[in-house]
């Protein structure tokens, strides 16, 4: 296990070196200043910018200066669109919101799609299974910049203790919670619903039910572990996703989280906030799918031997 | 399993209890602070280097000029910092006398040595400062920042004494009080700057305006920054007119969405809004109508045209472009935010009369299409029109390209950009048409005009005119106000007979304010002085 | 017949697409979206062309107008008539869904079935792959493509337009989903070989893929004739899910304006304007979300019954 989780690592480190790699070279690529704004720059101050963000000096030093400061001091540069600050410091104020978000948000999703899938199987082609169904496909039908609005209009005005936007109440999670985690949720459902036939039509759970054993021990014992199989799969990308691509949900409900720099760093071509953000998300992408992979090792034995 | 219900039950009731059941903004104004959109994150907070609308929100609350705006008249200047000041005969030297109560928030005192160091520190080469050329109103401060002339002390900014600062310009500006409100002229710290940059001014992005390090001389002192979450700011205690502030402080979201900030006003989060979209005026009318403010703005929605480029280089296509624009419709469909059509580059001003310029004329337009030598649009090639990505834009895009289509039979491709890609394309003359729009500095018509100078980094036409910019010199020389307002009129002539831009409308302020708040009135420039503002309490 | 044949036949069984279409006969929820499924996209393609109203004619002055003889369902904020925009943006978001799904599916079997069958250290390169590219920013390469193709499409189009006498704006309407298109396929297949490589490493264990090893069948075959269509099932899920899904992405495109170039219209673009006017003129947005919503739900049951239909084991009961 340990040479295993060892080679995975080495294994991330040299995709996510590459893709961070890609990143330097291609904001650099696409059109586009990271200093443009309303207020021309007049042409001999542009020297003066570059300057002070060592952006003067050839392309090949300035990948190695700015490798050698985050491997050496974890010094990932200075955002060229927010003057004076770190990126340093812009990942480590947004990562915590942008996961406490992710958490609440898959925690939505897997209490409502693993039940409803559940009972949809077991209910199969009767109009329980198509209810729940169509129940947990409302995420995944109205895009969240339908029904973000549509809950800061129908809930949020109507119920006190709930903001239609902001990060200030520990009860501002709900709603941006539930947008984003309706949209997972029927993803979850559907594969639960898929895995849990496929397990219930095998031969041992038919034997289990000749042998007498009552029904709900045969899901929650035999079908349930290995009808989650594709749910876990999808989980690790899932939860990345939800703590970068939640974009739409964070500008929405005004949440300072990760998701929105990872659109400005693009739009207004950030040179070290980008590669920072990937550099990181891919870190994170990495040892979430390493747990994925030694979850679904301990669902499925026969993982093992591959 | 039993269990977890129980447990997430009891957690969810104790986060309900923990709540408070007021509205935020009813705690808020209990607690005196004022709760604002301020549209995005800003750039920065050293007054040297930003150059938006949001960041000098922020800047007015922390810093002070010489003078300041008057809560409820455009152009007047109140006392700041100064608490006098005088000007020679041909509105050529200065002489600002600084109140001897104003104080950093350290408790330092401001001097004129602050405003000159600061001044300096502006123009300096080595600072990447655009608005740098607000100051070129000082004798010599354009050739210190061309590095035409190395000495920061032969620039006209000169400290008499402690209290005393003099400015001499390179021409007579009797509106010079109007121009030191804006936050160019403002001083900055000296003490912080250098300790923060290790005896070097001109070092940028050191981190002075950190919460914790800066410091500043206005109403108000940063209290908190959290990134893309809110800034806010206190009373500062040693502000010279501390006892008139009425705010304990003020909170600025930087909401980029602004639907999402209208439903937050709506659900009582906020004072004021930033913006109110225009889709969402007709309900703003129709369900508050007390709180709507539709103000005028000094500011101009144009097109700009590259006159670099083929067949856009003759003057009777651009005309003709210009006579196909129905711009009342516009005003009327499109945007339905009171905005008034537009017939020059600059709006109404008191005493400035607008030129006739561009106006609605479809024939007129087919019939300069046709002496230009194109009948009916035949032998044009498919413009393409640059525009930002916002639904607005795309909007009044998809507007000017159907009036082009059904008035003069001309093809536009709509282009959509993010905003650093959509400026810098500008900035390199890589588009035919692009739609734009430009916000006054100060109340005067040259805020307008002199960026249409043939240097000018924001002229990007490549259109440039000798008469035009002798006119604009002359009205600066001369010191009879009257004949500088005339002379600027037939400045602004010379441009809209060449039709360089085309003028669409004047910007007018759409945003919600609740009735509690008090001392806001409708400015022009919409820079309203926080210290006067009140918040009504029960 | 040949010996080849012979073989070929064994493999097939009678009729898996038989037995499949007749129980997906009986799955009435699935019945119901196949034939909305098919509504929809005669009402997009071919009901379209029947409707004189031009979706791009602007007509300021009568904007937000109710539904009348003219305008079926009456028209948008610049005047413009909503049925044929909502059909035309059909036609788009359409297109782009099933092209990129076919794109995504395709590179996500092949890749996902390679790397899950060969397995070792193969598998694990493959899979940090795939795993480092789910960690790119779409942004960023959606920006990228469309700089680099669009030029290219560009010079594509002016042929067709110029050399063949093709309408210059239908053109333009189709050509410039391309970049979009591929952009969004790039990143989809990223998730679809995940899931047939978990799905095909547990199913080369099975008995069938011992058996047919035994009979000494090229691991080409064992692989592509074997154990992919014993996963037809998830992947017919996923693949069903990625179509609303694509349209999504279109949408959230558009939501940061790299969508569909404007004045042409997609459901994404639709709904996306549609919502800023939820307060003032709802049914901006309730026509276009409708028509989608529904259609979204029409492929999913239409999903649904495909997997049951396809898949023996769970039919059986």
């Amino acid at each position: 296990m340990l040479r295993f989780i060892l080679s995975r690592f080495l294994q991330t480190a040299l995709v996510v070196f590459c893709l961070v790699s890609f990143t330097h070279v291609t904001i650099r690529m696409i059109p586009g200043n990271p200093f443009a704004d309303e207020k021309a720059m007049q042409p001999h101050l542009r020297e003066r910018v570059a300057e002070a963000f060592g952006l003067n000096e050839s392309f090949g030093n300035q990948f190695v200066s700015w490798w050698s400061n985050v491997l050496t001091k974890g010094d990932f540069g200075l955002s060229t669109s927010l003057f004076g600050r770190s990126v340093n410091e812009i990942l480590t104020s947004a990562f915590p919101v942008s996961l406490t978000l992710g958490l609440g948000a898959m925690f939505i999703a897997l209490v409502i799609g693993i039940p409803s899938g559940v009972i949809a199987s077991l209910r199969h082609n009767g109009w329980i299974d198509y209810g729940s169904m169509i129940l947990a496909m409302v995420g995944i039908c109205i895009p969240a910049f339908v029904l973000g609005p549509l809950f800061q209009l129908w809930i949020a005005r109507n119920v006190s203790w709930l903001s239609s936007a902001g990060w200030e109440r520990p009860t501002d999670i709900l709603l941006p919670a539930l947008t984003l985690g309706l949209a997972v949720a029927a993803y979850v459902a559907r594969l639960t619903r898929g895995g849990m036939l496929e397990v219930l039509s095998q031969d041992y759970i038919r034997t289990a039910r000749a042998k007498g054993v009552p029904g709900h021990t045969i899901i929650l014992r035999h079908a349930l572990r290995p009808a989650l199989l594709p749910v876990v799969t999808y989980l690790g990308p899932a939860f990345a996703a939800v703590i970068t691509g939640s974009f739409v949900v964070e500008t929405i409900f005004q949440i300072p989280g990760l998701g929105q720099h990872f659109v400005t760093a693009v739009t207004s071509k950030d040179y070290f906030l980008l590669p920072g953000l990937v550099l990181f998300y891919g870190c994170l992408m990495g040892i979430a799918n390493l747990i994925v992979d030694i979850v679904l090792t301990i669902l499925n034995p026969r993982l093992r031997e591959a | 399993m039993r269990v977890l219900p129980v447990i997430l039950l009891s957690l969810f009731s104790a986060l309900l209890l923990s709540c408070d059941r007021r509205s935020s903004i009813a705690i808020a104004t209990e607690d005196n602070i004022l709760v604002i959109g301020n549209s995005n994150e800003p750039k920065g907070l050293d007054p040297h280097l930003v150059s938006g609308v949001l960041e000098s929100n922020l800047i007015r609350a922390l810093f002070e000029g010489l003078c300041v705006d008057n809560p409820s008249k455009d152009g007047v200047a109140d006392k700041g910092v100064a608490k006098d000041w005088k000007h020679s005969e041909d509105y050529r030297v200065w002489t600002f006398y600084l109140n001897e109560k104003a104080k950093w928030s350290d408790g330092e005192p401001v001097t004129a040595h602050d405003f000159v160091f600061s001044y300096q520190r502006m123009l300096n080469p080595k600072l990447p400062s655009k608005y740098a050329d607000m100051l070129y109103f000082i004798k010599g401060a354009e050739e210190y920042n061309k590095e035409k002339n190395p000495d920061p002390d032969s620039i006209g900014a000169k400290a008499i004494d402690d209290r005393t600062l003099e400015l001499t310009l390179r021409g007579p500006i009797p509106f010079l009080p109007e121009i030191t409100k804006h936050y160019t002229w403002y001083p900055v710290p000296r003490h912080i700057i250098l300790k923060f940059s290790e005896g070097d001014p001109a070092t940028p992005f050191t981190g002075w305006t950190k919460p914790g390090n800066i410091v500043s001389n206005g109403p108000f002192q940063l209290k908190d920054w959290k990134i893309k979450h809110y800034i806010e700011v206190e009373r500062n205690p040693h502000y010279w007119d501390a006892g008139n502030v009425q705010l304990d402080g003020i909170r600025f979201l930087p909401i980029s969405n602004s639907y999402t900030e209208t439903r937050m006003f709506l659900d009582e989060q906020l004072h004021i809004t930033y913006i109110l979209p225009p889709e969402m005026i007709p309900y703003a009318k129709e369900h508050v109508p007390a709180m709507l403010r539709q103000e005028d703005y000094i500011g101009t929605r144009y097109l700009r045209i590259n006159t670099r480029r083929q067949y856009l280089d003759n003057v009777k296509v651009r005309h003709a472009l210009a006579c196909a624009i129905d711009r009342a419709q516009i005003c009327k469909s499109v945007r339905g935010g009171n905005e008034k059509p537009a017939s020059g580059v600059v709006p109404p001003f008191a005493g400035y009369t607008v030129p006739p310029g561009a106006s609605f004329d479809p024939e007129r337009g087919r019939q300069l299409l046709a002496e230009a030598g194109y009948p009916n649009g035949e032998g044009l090639p498919e413009f393409k029109f640059l525009t930002t990505d916002r639904d607005v834009s795309r909007r009044m895009a998809e507007a000017y390209m159907a009036m082009w289509r059904e008035h003069l039979n001309i093809n536009v491709r709509i282009q959509q950009r993010e905003w650093t890609t959509y400026l810098q394309d500008q900035y390199d003359g890589a588009y035919d048409l692009a739609g734009a729009g430009w916000i006054g500095d100060f109340l005067y018509p040259t805020t307008f005009l002199d960026m249409w100078t043939k240097d000018n980094g924001n002229n990007n036409t490549g259109w440039h005119s000798e008469d035009y910019e002798a006119k604009l010199k002359e009205s600066e020389n001369s010191i009879v106000p009257e004949e500088k307002l005339q002379l600027l009129q037939d400045a602004e002539k010379i441009f809209l007979a060449d039709m360089p831009i085309i003028p669409v409308f004047w910007y007018t302020t759409n945003y919600l304010i609740r009735p509690e708040v008090e001392g806001w009135h409708p400015l022009q420039l919409n820079n309203h002085p926080y210290k006067n503002v009140s918040l009504k309490r029960n | 017949m040949s010996g080849n044949e012979i073989e070929e036949r064994l493999e097939k069984g009678t009729s898996l697409w038989k037995d499949a279409w007749l129980r997906l006969r009986k799955n009435k929820m699935a019945m119901i979206g196949l034939w909305v499924v098919i509504f929809i996209f005669l009402t997009c393609f071919v009901f379209r062309w029947f409707l004189p109203q031009d979706p791009n004619a602007v007509a300021l002055g009568n904007e937000f107008a109710p539904p009348s003889a003219q305008h079926w369902l009456g028209t948008d904020q610049l005047g413009r008539d909503m049925l044929t925009r909502i059909l035309d943006g059909g036609q788009i978001s359409l297109l782009v869904a099933i092209a990129a799904t076919c794109l995504t599916v395709s590179i996500g079997i092949i890749y996902g079935g390679i790397s899950g069958y060969v397995g070792g250290r193969v598998d694990g390169v493959m899979m940090r792959i795939v795993d480092g590219l789910l960690a790119m920013p779409f942004l960023i390469v959606v920006i990228l493509f469309r700089e680099l193709i669009e030029v290219r499409v560009d010079l594509i189009g002016k042929f067709l337009t110029s050399e063949w006498g093709w309408d210059k704006d239908f053109v333009r309407r189709f050509s410039n989903i391309i970049p979009l298109l591929l952009a969004i396929a790039a990143f989809g297949w990223l998730t679809m070989s995940r899931i047939v490589r978990t799905q095909t490493a547990a199913l080369k264990r099975g008995e069938f893929a011992e058996a047919a090893r035994s009979l000494g069948l090229s691991h080409f075959r064992i692989l592509f004739r074997h154990i992919l269509p014993n996963m037809l099932g998830p992947v017919i899920i996923y693949a069903t899910l990625t179509i609303p899904s694509f349209i999504l992405y279109e949408a959230t495109l558009s939501f940061i304006g790299l969508g569909v170039e404007p004045p042409n219209s997609s459901w994404g673009v639709l709904i996306k304007e549609g919502a800023n006017y939820l307060e003032s003129n709802v049914s901006m947005l309730i026509f276009p979300a409708v028509v989608f919503s529904i259609t979204l739900f029409a492929f999913n049951f239409l999903g649904d019954g495909l997997r049951d239909a396809l898949d023996p084991k769970a039919a059986k009961d």
